[in-house]
Parts: structure tokens; C-alpha cells; sequence
């Protein structure tokens, strides 16, 4: 009887959790005047809090253009920093209202975390970084290797997969963190060091010499990193969608921050410029927003390729190549839906 | 060789013989007793002449103090990179806090230490109103702290480095404590309820590790409460740091309660005094005394497990230290960011250890002849 009763009330409190995330977020959000984002407690160039204490990177700017687009000012964000195994409580118990936290979409994630992801914001993938000494130029010349990577991880069966599947062999010296992986492969303790691509770019920069160190081309796996939503308002989730969408179209279309008042004054003769300015169609009452939506994010945060080489881009210590990030008129794969 | 003669008592002292004072002496009976300290001191002295020039070589001789990002900072010197932690000296002191309010973090810390002063020295003048004012101070603090009543309001996911260290450290030994001393109590009581509970208590806390309880805090809490009811993270993070030192704390004081001889329970009794009385007066003076070391024990303990909070995301010196590293300016400084929360971790270690040896000396009446 005890026990029933105890079952009850903790299936009633759990399912009144449910019930109030499925409340609008867009009006919770507009009520309290600031978006609740999850972010990473720190990773080089996605999200890091400079002297100040004001937060900046890759993420942080997808956080802040959903921002301006639902208040209109790209500050009025909090930031909620989460470790690798809090991000998605955070967001699923309504503590986060957003989420954008170098996160690959994976299938569990979707659908068991009850998670729903927002476009694909940056392709990464695993790969080595090598000493440019040893002449190596290519993974598959790895034979023999001693490789340095993080156990528990999904890149340690990455690893194994790709060693196998080319038929060579290799040692593996295990780390735990990023931060002693470094330490571990300045100090000659392995060969190559495999991680994330764009990890790997931050650890290089992080390295006394990083000119002698190279990153072989080869990416041996999958690790689509975007934006996510919790399940179970689908407006939420297209704001968030739409967000990511019209920062990768704005480049697309070649409307950047610089030229966004100029372009967006008036409709113009591009139909699809027109839509994403909002002089043309009511793209913003489809989501909840006002039709200037967009141009507050290009505005305030800038397009696709302004916030790419903010922080990440060949100009910055990273340096990481725009590779399948570019749009698939240049030759990438970065192919947003177009507003209309 | 021809001697003075004295009456009985009137020889004067001779001087000690010169091999047993001065250096020389106390180089040979400290380090050369025997050849096996003799191997103990050679190889000490080896270690010592490795480390010692090589860490001063790094962290003064040819180390950077400014710069602008870490490769300023090697192009000037091949050692540590001091600069970093200069430029993020106030992140890691205030945290996030509004710049333009830091200014009460550094009044609530000066009024901590007006406050501690009298709780801490007996001898301090004016005691007695000291001890009200340490009395008033938690709620100053937390009006501080957190604004509203004609402050501005500052949220508590502003807070972090040294001073949501403090916060936390200061908070949990402070409720710890008398928290741990009534479950003790509870602990020995006749009463089963209040035994059963307090034992209860006890082993529930202690028997789970501090991580679950700050996830449990961080996360669980969320989903059995209303969306709409945030409870502040840091509150729930207060509660859970408390309640888990004050089992720990109950067992250290349990252990002095024990210590006491049965007399001293039974003479309290035969006096006539009620309960609360005899506790006050005869039974915790003692156990407490005796348990001073455990007790600072575990508030170390307490204060050094606040770095925990970084798992869930909280960012205590170590989470802006982390943080900071990722700034693309300044990648791959760990050594630097850790020695300086190392040497931050132990003045204030240090601080509490050398105040309980002060107190237990203070108190040692009685016993040490």
C-alpha cells in the first residue's frame, strides 16, 4: 500500500515534470527577458570566458543569435556551462532552455534522450596529429604507431575500427583528458595524438613549436556537431532551427553583417534576400517572431562565415580550414533549407 | 695538569661539551647519526640541488610577467607564463560578478574577517559585541552578496573562483558544526526516534560519495520540481555540502563523546543538571577538545572537496582555471593555472591547521605536565 502510494506520487510529479517542459518556451523565454543556454565549461575556440568574464567562441555565438532573434539583443544570455555528463540533464529539466555544446547528433541522443537537434553547425570528425619530423603525410602509413587516446570514448573504437579495417597495427597509450593527452605527446610518450579534429587544432596551437606538428588529412569518422532542443515544443525547435538555418543562408546569399542595413533596407531584386531582410513574405509570424528576426542575427552576430573565422578560422590560433564547413556552392557540405 | 679546587656546591657550571652544541652538532646527530641517514641526507640534498634551481629558473629567473597572450610570453622567456594568471586575476578572485560590484565581495570579505576575529581569539577586545556582530554576519553576507534591499540583485550563477570557494567552504563549516554536534548527540540519545533518525542520518550521507550527492542536487531535484520553481543551484549545492560534512562531523564528535570517562556523565547527573545544562556545561567542553583535530580535519577535508562543484558545472578557481585555459590566447598553461589554485588551496589549508594547533594548545590543561 506504502509503496504504491510512494510509486504514484513520484509517477505524478514526474509526469507534472513533463507536462510544464511542454509549456511554450518562446514565452517563457520573452517573460523572463533572457535565454538560459548550455554551453561547455570551456573548449578553445567553441566556448571560453575571456578576462572579463564575458563568454566568446563558435557556440557561444549560435547562443547569442538565438538570442537576438527571440529578445532582439544578443546579450541577454546566461550562460549555463555544463561538464560533458550534466548538458543534457540541463537541458531536458528545463534549466537550459537551448543547448550548443560541441554535441554530435547521434541517434540515441535524439530519440532516447528525447533530444530534438537543430541543423548541423560544424562537421567534425576524428583525426591525428602527428610530428611533422617523422615524414608522415598520410594515416594509412600509421603501422606500428604508438597512439595516444582518450578511453571511454567513442574514438577509441574509432581507432580500433580504422587500424583493423586497413589491416596495421598500433599501441595505444591511454589518457583521460585532453590536457594530458598534451602532455603526454609533447613528452614523446606516443607518436600521434587522436582526437576531434577541431581538439586536435586547439591541442597543436597549444604545443611549444606548433609548425612542427602537421594534422594528417585522413578523418576517420563521423561527428556532426549541432545545436539541440528538448523534445516536446516543436516552435522552440523551429526558432532554433531557423536560426541556424538563416546564419548559414545569410552567407550563402552574401548578406553579412557589414552589408546587412544596406541590403535589408528595401526588397531588392533577390526574392530570397527579400525573405531572409523580411521585406517580402511573413517568414516571422511562422515561428512566433517578428519579421526582422533574421536581421538581427546577421546584424548583431553575423553570417555563417563571420563567425566561422571570429573564432576558429585560418586567422585564429586553431586555424582550422573551412573544409566540409564550407558551403556546397564551394565545394563542403553545408546546405541550409531555404527560408520561403 | 693542575686543578682548582671548590667546596661542595660552589663549582661553576662547565660549558657543555662542543660536540653536542652548535651546527656542527646538530648536523651530526640530525644527519649523520648513522650511514643509513648518512644515504638519506646525500640523496636529500641531490633531490634538492635538482629541483630547487630548476623550479626557481621556471618560475622567477625566466619567467614572463607580462604579455599580452602566451606567445608574447614565450617570445620574452622560456619559463612560466605569470602574465595569464595576471590578466585572469580577477576572474579567478570574483568569478563572473559585475565588475562594477566587486566592490561588495571585497567589504563581505573584510567584515568575514572583523567577524572571525572575535569567534576565533578569546582575548579580542570588545568580545562580546564582536561575537553579535558574527552573529548578524551570514545575513550581511548574503544581503551583500546577493543584492536587493537597495543593492543591485546579482544572481548566484554570477558567483565563482576563490569567492564561491569561500562561500561554500565558509557556509559548510559553519552549519556543519552545530549540525554535526546535535546529531551526535542524537546519536547517544535514549530516545529511539531521535537515535534511529540521527543514525539514520549519519550513514545515509556518509554512506554515499559527495559527487552523487551534487549530481543529485544538480539534476534529480529539477525533476521533481515545477519548471516554473527554479531553486537556486548553488542553495541546493549549500544544502547538500552541509548536510554531508555535518555526518562526518557527528562521528568525529561522537569519538570525543566516547573518550569522555563515564564519570564525568555520571557526576553531571549526580549534580542535579538537566540535560542541556550538563551538555553545555561539563560533556561538550571536553569532547570537543578533544575532537578539535578531527573536527579541523574534516573541515579541511570540506573546504578542499568544494573543488568538486566543477562536475556539475559550477566554476569554482579550478573550473575558471580550466575555462581559462581554453582561451585560445592562452592554451596550454596548466602549470601555471594549477600551481597558482595549489598555492591559493594551501594558504588557506595551512591557515586552518596551524589555528588548530594554536587552540589545542591553548586548551591543553590538564593533561600535559
Amino acid at each position: 500500500m506504502f509503496k504504491s502510494l510512494k510509486i504514484g506520487v513520484i509517477t505524478t510529479l514526474l509526469s507534472f515534470a513533463v507536462f510544464s517542459a511542454n509549456a511554450a518556451t518562446l514565452d517563457d523565454v520573452q517573460a523572463r527577458g533572457e535565454l538560459n543556454c548550455v554551453v561547455t565549461t570551456g573548449l578553445a575556440g567553441f566556448a571560453a570566458p575571456d578576462e572579463n568574464g564575458r563568454w566568446d567562441g563558435f557556440d557561444v555565438d549560435f547562443c547569442r543569435a538565438v538570442a537576438a532573434a527571440v529578445l532582439g539583443d544578443g546579450e541577454k544570455v546566461k550562460f549555463v556551462p555544463s561538464t560533458g555528463k550534466t548538458r543534457f540533464t540541463l537541458l531536458n529539466s528545463g534549466e537550459g532552455d537551448i543547448l550548443f555544446r560541441n554535441t554530435t547528433e547521434t541517434m540515441s541522443r535524439d530519440a532516447d534522450l528525447k533530444l530534438t537537434f537543430l541543423p548541423i553547425n560544424y562537421y567534425d570528425g576524428q583525426g591525428f596529429l602527428i610530428r611533422k619530423a617523422y615524414g608522415v603525410s598520410s594515416a594509412k602509413d600509421l603501422n606500428g604507431a604508438s597512439v595516444c587516446i582518450q578511453t571511454g570514448t567513442t574514438t577509441e573504437l574509432n581507432l580500433a575500427d580504422f587500424f583493423r579495417a586497413n589491416d596495421m597495427k598500433y599501441e595505444p597509450v591511454n589518457i583521460e583528458t585532453n590536457e594530458e593527452g598534451i602532455a603526454n605527446y609533447s613528452g614523446n610518450r606516443c607518436d600521434a595524438y587522436t582526437t576531434d579534429a577541431s581538439g586536435l587544432a586547439s591541442t597543436r596551437a597549444a604545443l611549444d613549436d606548433p609548425s612542427a606538428h602537421i594534422i594528417l588529412p585522413e578523418i576517420i569518422s563521423k561527428e556532426p556537431l549541432g545545436g539541440a532542443v528538448r523534445h516536446g515544443d516543436d516552435q522552440w525547435a523551429d526558432i532554433g532551427k531557423w536560426v541556424v538555418n538563416a546564419i548559414i543562408n545569410a552567407e550563402e546569399l552574401g548578406v553579412s553583417s557589414a552589408n546587412v542595413g544596406e541590403m535589408c533596407a528595401s526588397a531588392g531584386d533577390n526574392p530570397s534576400i527579400n525573405r531572409l531582410c523580411g521585406t517580402e513574405g511573413d517568414a516571422g509570424s511562422w515561428i512566433g517572431l517578428d519579421n526582422k528576426w533574421a536581421v538581427r542575427v546577421i546584424e548583431q552576430i553575423g553570417n555563417y562565415g563571420e563567425i566561422f573565422e571570429r573564432h576558429i578560422g585560418p586567422n585564429t590560433p586553431l586555424a582550422l580550414e573551412r573544409g566540409l564547413n564550407a558551403q556546397w556552392t564551394d565545394g563542403g557540405i553545408l546546405y541550409a533549407a531555404p527560408i520561403r | 695538569m693542575e686543578q682548582s679546587i671548590y667546596k661542595p656546591g660552589e663549582h661553576p657550571n662547565l660549558p657543555p661539551p662542543s660536540n653536542t652544541v652548535g651546527p656542527i652538532a646538530w648536523v651530526r646527530t640530525n644527519l649523520l647519526s648513522s650511514p643509513t641517514n648518512i644515504v638519506l641526507t646525500v640523496l636529500s640534498i641531490w633531490f634538492l640541488y635538482e629541483i630547487i634551481p630548476a623550479t626557481l629558473e621556471w618560475a622567477f629567473l625566466d619567467a614572463a610577467f607580462t604579455g599580452e597572450s602566451r606567445d608574447e610570453c614565450r617570445a620574452k622567456a622560456g619559463g612560466a607564463c605569470w602574465a595569464f594568471i595576471g590578466e585572469r586575476f580577477n576572474l579567478f578572485t570574483y568569478g563572473f560578478y559585475p565588475a562594477e560590484e566587486r566592490w561588495r565581495i571585497d567589504l563581505t570579505f573584510v567584515l568575514l574577517c572583523v567577524a572571525l576575529l572575535p569567534v576565533l581569539w578569546d582575548r579580542c577586545p570588545f568580545r562580546k559585541y564582536g561575537l553579535y556582530f558574527a552573529c548578524a554576519f551570514p545575513f550581511i553576507a548574503g544581503w551583500l552578496l546577493l543584492g536587493g534591499f537597495g543593492l543591485t540583485p546579482v544572481d548566484t550563477d554570477e558567483f565563482g573562483g576563490f569567492m564561491l570557494t569561500l562561500v561554500i567552504g565558509v557556509t559548510g563549516i559553519t552549519f556543519s558544526l552545530p549540525i554535526g554536534i546535535l546529531l551526535a548527540l542524537g546519536r547517544q540519545s535514549n530516545l529511539p526516534v531521535v537515535r534511529v533518525l540521527s543514525v539514520g542520518f549519519i550513514e545515509f550521507f556518509r554512506g554515499v560519495p559527495l559527487i552523487t550527492l551534487l549530481f543529485v542536487a544538480s539534476t534529480m531535484l529539477n525533476y521533481f520540481l515545477p519548471t516554473g520553481t527554479t531553486f537556486d543551484l548553488l542553495l541546493r549545492v549549500l544544502i547538500m555540502v552541509t548536510l554531508f560534512a555535518s555526518a562526518y562531523m557527528a562521528e568525529v564528535i561522537r569519538g570525543g563523546l566516547q573518550a569522555l570517562p563515564r564519570g564525568q556523565y555520571e557526576a553531571a547527573d549526580s549534580m542535579g543538571l538537566k540535560y542541556w545544562t550538563s551538555m553545555r556545561l561539563i560533556i561538550l567542553p571536553q569532547a570537543l577538545k578533544i575532537s578539535i583535530p578531527g573536527i579541523v580535519n574534516t573541515f579541511i577535508g570540506l573546504y578542499k572537496d568544494t573543488t568538486l562543484v566543477i562536475i556539475i558545472g559550477l566554476l569554482d578557481p579550478l573550473g575558471v582555471g580550466r575555462s581559462s585555459l581554453a582561451d585560445t590566447k592562452w592554451t596550454g598553461l596548466s602549470n601555471e593555472m594549477y600551481l597558482f589554485v595549489a598555492i591559493f588551496f594551501f594558504i588557506s589549508c595551512f591557515g586552518m591547521s596551524r589555528y588548530s594547533l594554536y587552540l589545542e594548545k591553548k586548551l591543553a590543561t590538564g593533561y600535559e605536565r
